[in-house]
């Protein structure tokens, strides 16, 4: 098993002939994903790389049953492609567009618990289960299937995870980047549960960055809930502070946020941190014994 | 995208929210007929900077005649202001505001944000007004009310009532916080804020809530619905190589080392600074170069970092996803040469045909140095600025 995603998913693409959605849709196709079509409103009827568009997400769902889709429409249009996608039925969809407004998501977000749709993003990498499926914009060739499951709020910090896995031979379960966002549709928490749940995940890889208090939640969560061994690397140690307007931020974190606090936060729930990001599989290595 | 005092206060009178009569002037002439406007005989004068305590760095002061006023737009105007919140060189003041003078009985926060935990916008509310208010959350939690605003309903007069009265205010005033605390919250709605700040927010004399500051973030998302607050943007407070950076779609933010980094990607950016401070050296920058990072962006990334002259070293750190390493290769090479750059650069290059642009810069015979990992590029790079100096 896997989580979120397997080779029988069903997938549509919106923004589906668009430059992004036609590129990344001709990679996932290649990658083995089961493309089953895509949705472009007004180009219904067309077939594009093979596969049909269709005017809107229920007629898509009507035609082919994809269960997830993938978001590649310009920013200002998200809130309405993912809530037409949560509408119409879909059970998981991945938006890989960045800039979409912050309100816009927490609207987004409250419907989407509502309807339980789990939404990965915005501003991610997508979700990927070596040798099975990929949606979104990774390096599908740079995965190999396995037993380490990634979770990461940032893409090029993902694939360096990912690279260490394969070259040490771990492989990965799933790879998920949920995305650096204020206001992601799932966030670290979210991941690890389904990790943990899963057979075929031995063992866990969660990459933060500074900012927010999600991995300090996460790390709450892991100490309670979660027995398979965790590595975590927490980008942002050298970062300055910023310049800052006014209180409010500071107020509202209570002083978290930091990469110490966070490290803190990890150690103290039994997770292996790393310091450098080259020492992921070292990690990994370390508390598996692999 | 920050907002003056002035701007914020302009928002806030829009929204019949209660604030000083004030005009915003840019030369001391104006700022003396700004108090003939005014009338009365106390005024206070504030430098326009978007960056908190100006107060301690005595750019607010309270005055009394129209030689004084003149005296404070001819001390500020076209200099910078440090204050704990600025860097050393501060920010430039382009605008004084001139105000009417308000009483103050006593000294009130209230502020909202885009709460990320929750995710909803929470009202935060204290007594403890003023400078110290961070302290305040810090150490005692307890006096900071909160507000959770839903996003489905709305925020609602009862949350206001709920604020108003453990803040310990009267009938007549409780009213008035109502109408801020919703006008506030239509406010940031509408306007798509991610971040509002009354500090203080002070009861007169008289007994009336009054809005004494006001500090507002746009969320940077959604500037492209908000035409208004764009045009309010200004440009003179932001840092030039950011401001620069930013039109090629390059994110820079300077530090003060002296280890330029060039990253596709902010997670792995940070990483990289990471990993180069890990091993002994002093990342003179970020810098992400986003996902196409073609010779025109790579060039232009070169020309930033290296108008920094504390940089003795550069450090180049992609991770070839979807885009091909030798076409980034020989966008580096196009780069180098085009910019003339003398100081040494470490390349590390992963991910698709990596091997191949390894190559590439082998056979470049430009003074770029390949790395074979990060830790490698690390070590590298920092033995490179050692021997530069």
């Amino acid at each position: 098993m896997s989580i979120l995603l397997s080779k029988n998913t069903r997938v549509i693409c919106q923004g589906f002939t668009g430059s992004q959605g036609t590129f990344h849709s001709e990679q996932a196709i290649q990658y083995g994903t089961r493309m089953v079509g895509g949705v472009t409103p007004g180009k219904g009827g067309q077939i594009h790389l093979g596969l049909p568009v269709f005017n809107t997400v229920k007629d898509a769902i009507r035609d082919t049953g994809a269960e997830a889709s993938v978001i590649y429409v310009p920013a200002p249009f998200c809130k309405d492609s993912i809530l037409e996608a949560a509408f119409a039925g879909i059970k998981l969809i991945v938006c890989i567009t960045e800039g979409i407004p912050t309100l816009d998501m927490l609207d987004v977000k409250v419907k989407c618990d509502e309807l339980g749709v789990r939404l990965i993003g915005p501003n991610c990498p997508g979700v990927i289960t070596p040798g099975e499926s990929k949606i979104g914009i990774m390096p599908g060739n740079i995965h190999k299937q396995g037993r380490v499951g990634i979770v990461s709020r940032s893409g090029t910090l993902t694939y360096e995870a990912v690279k260490q896995t394969t070259d040490f031979g771990f492989g990965q379960s799933s790879c998920v980047g949920i995305g650096g966002d204020p206001i992601p549709g799932s966030n670290f928490i979210d991941i690890l549960a389904l990790f943990e749940k899963d057979d075929q995940t031995e063992a866990i890889v969660m990459i933060g960055e500074i900012g927010g208090t999600a991995e300090e939640e996460a790390a709450a969560y892991i100490k309670a809930n979660v027995r398979k061994p965790v590595v975590s690397y927490i980008a942002g140690v050298t970062a300055p502070a910023g310049k800052r307007m006014g209180h409010a931020g500071a107020i509202i974190s209570g002083g978290k946020g930091t990469a110490a606090e966070k490290f803190a936060a990890l150690q103290d729930a039994g997770v292996k941190t790393v310091r450098s990001l080259a020492d992921i599989g070292n990690g990994i290595k370390e508390i598996t014994g692999w | 995208m920050n907002l003056h005092e002035y701007q914020a206060k302009q928002l806030f009178a829009e929204y019949g929210l209660p604030v000083s009569t004030g005009y915003a002037v840019d030369t001391p002439e104006d700022a003396a007929a700004a108090a003939d406007k005014l009338g009365g005989d106390k005024w206070v004068v504030k430098a326009q900077v978007h960056a908190g305590g100006r107060g301690k760095a005595g750019g607010v002061k309270l005055v009394s005649s129209k030689e004084e006023i003149r005296a404070f737009a001819e001390k500020w105007l076209g200099k910078n202001l440090v204050t704990y919140q600025t860097d050393a060189n501060g920010q430039p003041v382009s605008k004084i505001l001139v105000e009417t003078c308000t009483d103050i009985a006593q000294e009130l926060y209230l502020g909202a944000v885009i709460d990320r935990s929750s995710r909803r916008i929470v009202f935060m509310a204290s007594t403890e007004g003023g400078v110290e208010i961070e302290k305040v959350a810090e150490e005692t939690p307890e006096k900071i009310l909160k507000a959770t605003i839903d996003p489905l309903c709305g925020a609602q007069p009862f949350q206001a009532r709920e604020l108003a009265f453990q803040l310990g205010l009267n009938d007549r005033q409780v009213k008035q916080f109502t109408n801020l605390f919703l006008g506030l919250a239509k406010l940031f709605a509408d306007l798509d804020l991610a971040l509002l700040e009354i500090n203080p927010l002070v009861i007169t004399s008289e007994g009336n809530l009054h809005c004494l500051d006001g500090k507002i973030n746009i969320d940077g998302n959604a500037m492209y619905r908000q035409p208004k607050l764009r045009a309010m943007h200004d440009p003179s407070q932001d840092d030039e190589r950011e401001a620069r950076a930013a039109k090629w779609e390059l994110n820079y933010v300077a530090l003060d080392g002296n280890i330029g980094c060039m990253v596709n990607g902010a997670g792995l950016a940070m990483g990289t600074m990471d990993i180069v401070q890990l091993h002994g050296g002093r990342p003179a920058n970020f810098l992400d170069v986003g996902g196409g990072a073609t010779k025109e962006r790579v060039t232009e990334a070169f020309k930033i970092i290296l108008s920094d002259s504390n940089v003795q070293a550069v450090l180049i750190n992609i991770f070839g996803g979807i885009v091909r390493c030798d076409m980034i290769a020989e966008g580096i090479i196009g780069a180098v040469a085009e910019v003339g750059v003398t100081v040494p650069v470490v390349v590390r290059l992963e991910g698709n045909n990596a091997e191949l642009g390894r190559k590439v810069l082998g056979d470049s015979g430009l003074n770029i140095i390949a790395a074979s990992s990060l830790t490698d590029a690390a070590e590298k790079v920092v033995a490179a600025a050692r021997g530069a100096k």
